[in-house]
């Protein structure tokens, strides 16, 4: 994968861009509000764009289905068809729960499921690897591995 | 406001008549890539006090209504970023931010003392010409197709930085225009830069707690829309009671909501804002006479030309800084030249503060000329056909 350079945009979202294999310097800003604007820039002048075209997200999505998914997903599609047997799933914690407001520790999450929570998604921040005083919110959208029954152990008392 | 039997229709009538010819104006400013913001001016000096049409039913609703565009504009500007956009951009810019107000504020304040203004008026006037608008030079990046340009974080990152030196110099303008003893006014003003302070770093730390104190974890558009606005306006008057401006604590209300919820309150807000702030900009030209403009005009002229260069010197200077070409440095001069809804905010806290009226025309005649100067130097100043990169093609 190419190296990809990251500049924040303040109030408006982050731009990468990285060099194709052709010399082509290729952009994407992903803004805030959900929109996405595809960047080529100039070869006389490096820091003008020739072309910008904005894609609200649903054309941004037909786009990244085109070109034939993102790589992170891609990357785990592959590591579940490789490892097989292993299950992968994004629960939310409902209202219910009785782990919400707890910590990982507290609620012992692993010794009573035996899957592992790899990340947790809250707001759209990911907290990758959380510790065991993590403490999951109702809303918290978590990421879990495990074998097929662990993973639904823990579903059930995510619900 | 209480109207007569029969003016209830009349009001209507005005109010509706002032919109259409708004948006027709909208329409044609759109058309030829500029911005509204001038035209609404002057649709306010044709209709006012010595204009051709005076209007009389509805001037106490467009009062309301422009008080109302000014907290939605201060609010909209605050949620514009979180708090730590607004410290990592400090961190990393604020030589160019020093840059900014030292070349910019100074011309107007300078002119203002040579006028004979007191103090506190140059004071106001060095707020009218150092702050660009950033309303009208985001839309313009986006029409342009320059938001992906390498010189465009350069631009941002001013923007950002006169947001944070707005919010201390709004508290200190109100202080001192409050007046009072020496003592009592620094005691005013100590204590709103220690509120402006405060308040973006508890938003950088706990700014996602305290939205959700506020709003709860709602998505809903009509409760962010009604609950966002009516904190603005509630805690806007609080601010007015203790001397802080609506306008100030509207802005620092918007820099304490963050996360989702202020992303979607400015998308649901946005509609708000352009009703609120246009009437707002009609307001303004309202108050001035336009037989005040001739005298000021040549004045107006000098110092739009003069902070016209020192603003093109900012944005050359930020983007080298930021290692962009020349060609790029040129298009981020010219991008940040244009003035609009903050000079106007800024002149009106100077009128209703009771300072006399020729800041208004000069700041009013101001805005006309670089609001509508700015957006065309901006584009003129780069006007090359874009180049599509060649491939190499290997040899057949």
């Amino acid at each position: 994968m190419a190296k990809v350079q990251e500049t924040l945009l303040p109030g408006v979202g982050v731009r990468y861009e990285f060099t194709a294999g052709t010399g082509v310097r290729i952009g994407v800003i992903s803004r805030f509000t959900g929109e996405r604007d595809l960047l080529v820039f100039d070869s006389v002048d490096p820091d003008r764009c020739v072309l910008s075209i904005e894609l609200d997200s649903d054309s941004a999505h037909t786009l990244i289905d085109l070109l034939g998914g993102s790589q992170v997903s891609q990357r785990l599609a592959d590591l579940m068809t490789h490892v097989e047997g292993l299950a992968i799933e994004q629960l939310t914690v409902g209202e219910g729960s009785e782990l919400a407001g707890r910590t990982l520790a507290e609620s012992q999450v692993q010794r009573r499921t035996q899957a592992s929570v790899i990340a947790v998604i809250r707001d759209g921040d990911a907290e990758a690897a959380p510790g065991a005083d993590f403490r999951l919110e109702v809303g918290d959208l978590v990421v879990a591995l495990g074998m097929p029954d662990a993973v639904a152990t823990l579903a059930e008392l995510l619900a | 406001m209480t109207l007569a039997a029969g003016e209830a229709p009349l009001a209507l009538l005005e109010i509706g008549l002032i919109l259409l010819g708004m948006g027709l104006l909208a329409r044609l400013s759109a058309r030829a890539g500029m911005s509204p913001i001038p035209l609404f001016l002057l649709v306010g000096l044709l209709l006012g006090r010595g204009g051709l049409v005076p209007v009389a039913t509805v001037s106490e609703f467009i009062e309301i209504g422009a008080d109302i565009g000014v907290v939605v504009l201060l609010l909209l500007l605050g949620l514009e970023y979180t708090g730590r956009e607004l410290q990592q951009s400090m961190r990393e810019n604020w030589v160019s931010g020093a840059v900014d107000t030292a070349l910019n504020f100074t011309p107007g304040f300078v002119f203002g003392l040579a006028l004979g203004f007191s103090f506190v008026r140059a004071v106001f006037l060095g707020g009218v010409t150092y702050v660009s608008s950033s309303g009208i030079i985001a839309k313009l990046l986006s029409d342009l197709g320059r938001m992906g340009n390498r010189e465009t974080p350069a631009i941002l990152s001013i923007l950002v930085t006169e947001d944070l030196v707005m919010a201390l110099y709004l508290p200190v303008v109100t202080g001192l225009v409050a007046g009072g003893p020496p003592f009592e006014t620094a005691g005013t003003i100590v204590l709103a830069v220690a509120a402006v302070i405060v308040v973006i770093g508890i938003a950088t730390r706990h700014g996602t707690r305290f939205t959700l104190l506020l709003l709860g974890r709602t998505r809903d558009p009509e409760i962010i829309l009604l609950s966002v606005l009516g904190i603005a306006l509630v805690v806007g008057a609080a601010g007015e009671y203790v001397n802080l401006s609506a306008a100030v604590a509207a802005f620092l209300i918007g820099i304490a909501i963050s996360g989702d919820v202020a992303r979607q309150a400015r998308v649901v807000l946005a509609p708000i804002r352009d009703l609120f702030a246009a009437i707002f900009f009609v307001f303004f030209g309202l108050e001035i006479d336009p037989g005040e403009i001739p005298p000021v005009l040549a004045l107006a002229v000098a110092l739009a030309v003069i902070t016209a260069l020192t603003k093109y010197v900012t944005g050359w200077y930020a983007s080298r800084r930021m290692g962009v070409g020349p060609y790029g440095r040129r298009r981020a001069g010219a991008a940040l030249i244009v003035r609009g809804e903050f000079s106007i905010v800024i002149a009106q806290l100077g009128i209703g503060a009771g300072l006399d009226a020729t800041l208004g025309s000069l700041a009013a005649t101001y805005v006309l000329l670089l609001g509508i100067a700015g957006p065309i130097a901006a584009r003129l100043v780069d006007r090359r056909a874009p180049r599509l990169p060649q491939l190499e093609r290997p040899p057949v």
